[in-house]
């Protein structure tokens, strides 16, 4: 089994008296897709933003690489090789869709002196920005307005910004939310094929894509992990057939 | 007692004094920059029309309580006259295009006042029942027409919060300033609330620069001064925050009166470093939220 | 012809203009011009953050009025002072102030943002007040203007209107250059970003705010410059070069113009001082139709005065 890329240990989140994520704790290794399922306010957007650092945790730790990263700002944990999708599409809308990949692409360049230049002589910068474009299934060279982007096109953007900086462990908050059925299986393809280089933190509801992508499963339930392991596990686990997947869905 | 105490606790009172008014300028802005999102920076016009309009009524009718009594309702018509035709065009607009159009309006104001009644700095006499001392010791007194200015402020400070706290416009205010949209789709009409509470703001600062008058003089620049004195205080309070709003009134009051007492070199400063301070501990304000 | 061209010819177009202007214009114009290139350059510094990254700020003049004050300290009462010096210590003072505050206020954003930069501008407003050494309240004069001697030689003499105009009119120029080239480089792109959408230049990676610091001293020392000028131009120095309506004059210059644009900027400086000296010659109540024009125009102009012909091209902001 590979080297966890991420380690999760008893990350805690209080705010107040809510205690949103109680004591979790999980691995991701390298090239592999480990999917948080759970019911809404189980507490999985708040552990994203707990190992994004969008938050910063009450008590646990978090570490990446065997480097602490707990507690750490957004962009250092970007720098170090973390990216993020976000679960409401965060763009920039005034920008072309190419823009957005492209200055995606532009943040793993370091040192403000190296950026005295011409922003279109940055022919890497370009190539990566279409590459990451045609990964997820839009046009190459596309021009058009983020905002004027389809719903679902614009969370292909949103996934192609976060893999334009290359990163080494995607943190995927409901990447399939509000899609249709032809742009979900497009979008399925395309994050098991993220596993081959990458590891991959997925959150999301959508149960048939958690089951046909995920190497391993957690169960989320009011902030704490209900029960973790292979798909097959899960499936097959009384406990978290009682609590979630209980009625309806197709085990 | 001893002077030296009375005379610091003539300060307190005098900061009192000042953060009240203040208050009665600055809660009308906060409410409409918390309610409607709207910077107006022809607030500080309306504390000098308000004065200008109590020389203007008082000279007329000889009496500044009758001065008060037709200016607060022309204060208020002016306001709504303004939010009908001007403000209701800055809504849903960046806050850039309101500090423009806002700053055009100082300009206007000013001018129109200019025209009106003339550049001439004015005062206006205390009125009688009023224009009398307390004497503390020997040698202080405290003059009562500043008594009675604190004590009207707080009423009307107290009437604001019962208003805004216990009934159903002030719920349906509230309401508004959280979401606008779930107020209106509940059927209430929001344009009438932003043109009250606009209204309501007008009518406020108009007041107090009527009540002031008598104790500060009428000045033209006497808008503009409590114009940045008014934001600070709004900000240091949280936008939006009528508890803010009258916290902030006091402690700016109060630092004022002091620094212009015991270091009037570095007055002036004092209420930016207050408002500096606070805000670099709590980036918005005392009891701000961030939107 | 594209766009591009069409804009470089009208850049050349307007330089060859201003550069023609002293043969025509009398001393009076001449001055004015000057006044209003000194002006464009505060307003373009200004633009670099309001309009470029999303930072707008009321307390601008902290940086201008120290670079006026600047030469005020280096001049001698009866001599001049070295023109070169003045401005290298100029720019400078006002880019380290920058840094100092920038360090303090970044860290608020919003309106909150507005009135902490606003704070510390009069902070040094009432500082310069109660300074007696720097003229308390009346400020002071510089009696001498600055001389850019170098070894014996001086290219220029800033007593010399012609001069004194070509001279703010290469700053005007530079000013230009840089930031034209600032907005087309990988760092203006960042700035942009930033003003878009901060939060998720945050999450790629960017250290957000070392660029937000990077734009305010950047801006800073533009201003700094553009108040040794003023300063050079008659010699008077005031701490409301300081003060809040220094800085709002320069942020009406910017909205009214047109954010995000160079031109923007330059064309708000133009407009709003030609308008003033216009209507100041016409009634002593100008300001009360250059008020009423601020609000037409506030009103049926939503990307300011640029906005006129840029339609089409880049997207409304906000």
């Amino acid at each position: 089994m590979a080297e966890a890329l991420l380690r999760v240990e008893e990350l805690t989140k209080r705010f107040g008296g809510l205690v949103a994520v109680n004591g979790v704790s999980l691995e991701v290794a390298a090239g592999e897709i480990h999917a948080v399922i759970g019911p809404n306010g189980a507490g999985k957007t708040t552990l994203i933003n707990l190992l994004s650092g969008d938050l910063v945790p009450s008590a646990g730790r978090v570490t990446f690489e065997g480097w602490e990263i707990t507690g750490l700002a957004p962009d250092r944990v970007a720098r170090l090789g973390i990216g993020r999708s976000y679960q409401r599409v965060n763009i920039f809308p005034e920008l072309s869709a190419f823009e957005n990949c492209r200055l995606a692409a532009q943040a793993r360049i370091r040192g403000v002196t190296r950026l005295w230049r011409d922003a279109r002589a940055a022919l890497a910068l370009n190539e990566a920005a279409r590459s990451a474009l045609a990964r997820v299934g839009l046009e190459a060279g596309d021009d058009r307005q983020a905002r004027a982007l389809s719903h679902g096109e614009q969370r292909q953007l949103e996934i192609a910004m976060t893999l334009a900086i290359e990163p080494k462990l995607l943190l995927l908050d409901e990447p399939l939310a509000g899609m249709g059925s032809e742009e979900s299986a497009r979008m399925v393809t395309l994050i098991a094929a993220l596993a081959e280089n990458h590891g991959v933190l997925l959150v999301e509801h959508d149960m048939d894509a958690v089951f046909s992508v995920a190497h391993r499963l957690t169960v989320m339930l009011n902030g704490r992990i209900l029960e973790s392991g292979t798909p097959d596990a899960i499936r097959a686990s009384a406990v978290v057939q009682e609590a979630y997947l209980g009625s309806g869905v197709e085990a | 007692m001893p002077d030296d105490l009375v005379f610091f606790l003539i300060q307190v009172l005098n900061g009192v004094q000042y953060g009240l008014l203040l208050f009665l300028v600055a809660s009308g802005l906060t409410l409409v920059f918390g309610i409607m999102g709207v910077i107006n920076l022809a607030h500080g016009s309306f504390y000098m029309m308000g004065a200008y309009i109590a020389f203007s009524l008082t000279a007329l009718t000889g009496n500044l309580w009758i001065a008060i009594l037709l200016g607060v309702p022309l204060a208020a018509l002016v306001g709504f006259a303004l939010e009908t035709l001007l403000f209701r065009h800055l809504y849903c607009r960046d806050h850039l295009f309101q500090v423009l159009l806002t700053y055009g309006l100082i300009l206007v104001l000013e001018e129109l006042r200019s025209l009106a009644v003339g550049d001439d700095v004015h005062g206006i006499a205390v009125p009688k029942l009023l224009d009398f001392s307390i004497p503390l010791t020997g040698a202080l007194s405290y003059p009562v027409y500043r008594l009675a200015m604190s004590l009207v402020c707080l009423a009307v400070a107290t009437g604001m919060a019962l208003l805004i706290q216990r009934t159903r416009l002030g719920m349906t205010i509230r309401a508004g300033a959280s979401n606008r949209e779930m107020v209106e789709v509940l059927g209430i009409d929001i344009g009438r609330i932003y043109r009250l509470v606009f209204a309501g703001g007008v009518a406020l600062a108009a007041f107090a620069g009527m009540i002031a008058a008598p104790a500060a003089s009428v000045y033209p620049g006497m808008g503009n001064e409590i114009l940045i004195i008014s934001f600070v205080v709004v900000v240091i309070g949280g936008i939006g925050s009528i508890k803010g709003a009258f916290l902030g009134s006091l402690l700016i009051g109060l630092a004022s009166t002091f620094g212009q007492v015991y270091a009037p070199e570095s007055a002036g400063m004092a209420v930016y470093l207050v408002m500096a301070a606070v805000l670099l501990w709590r980036p918005t304000g005392l009891f701000g939220r961030i939107s | 012809m594209s766009r591009g061209a069409a804009q470089g010819a009208f850049v050349v177009l307007a330089l060859a203009a201003l550069t023609l202007f002293p043969l025509l214009a009398d001393a009076y114009q001449l001055q004015l011009g000057a006044k209003i290139m000194i002006w464009a350059i505060f307003a373009m510094s200004l633009d670099l953050l309001v309009g470029v990254t999303g930072l707008t700020s009321l307390g601008h003049a902290a940086f201008f009025g120290i670079g006026a004050y600047a030469l005020l300290v280096l001049s001698p009462e009866y001599a001049p002072a070295n023109f070169w010096l003045a401005l290298l210590v100029a720019v400078a003072a006002a880019a380290l102030a920058a840094l100092i505050i920038g360090l303090l206020v970044l860290r608020t954003s919003g309106v909150y943002f507005i009135m902490v930069t606003l704070a510390f501008s009069q902070m040094l407003f009432y500082a310069a007040v109660g300074s007696k050494a720097l003229g308390g309240s009346d400020g002071a004069s510089i009696y001498v203007r600055p001389s850019p001697d170098l070894w014996g030689w001086a290219p220029f003499n800033l007593a010399n209107r012609v001069h004194f105009y070509y001279v703010v009119l290469g700053a005007l120029a530079l000013t230009y250059m840089l930031l034209h080239r600032l907005a087309r480089s990988l760092f203006g792109h960042v700035l942009v970003g930033i003003r878009v959408n901060a939060h998720r230049m945050e999450a790629l990676g960017y250290p957000v705010f070392r660029y937000k610091l990077a734009a305010f001293v950047l801006a800073g020392a533009l201003a700094g410059m553009a108040g040794l000028l003023d300063a050079a131009q008659f010699g008077n120095v005031t701490p409301e070069l300081l003060g809040w309506r220094q800085s709002a004059q320069a942020l009406l210059m910017v909205i009214l113009g047109g954010m995000g644009s160079l031109s923007g900027p330059m064309l708000g400086a133009l407009v709003l001082t030609v308008l003033q000296e216009l209507l100041g010659d016409l009634t002593r109540h100008w300001p009360l139709p250059l008020g009423l024009v601020i609000i037409v125009a506030s009103l049926t102009l939503p990307r300011g005065l640029s906005g006129l012909w840029a339609r089409g091209e880049a997207p409304p902001r906000g």
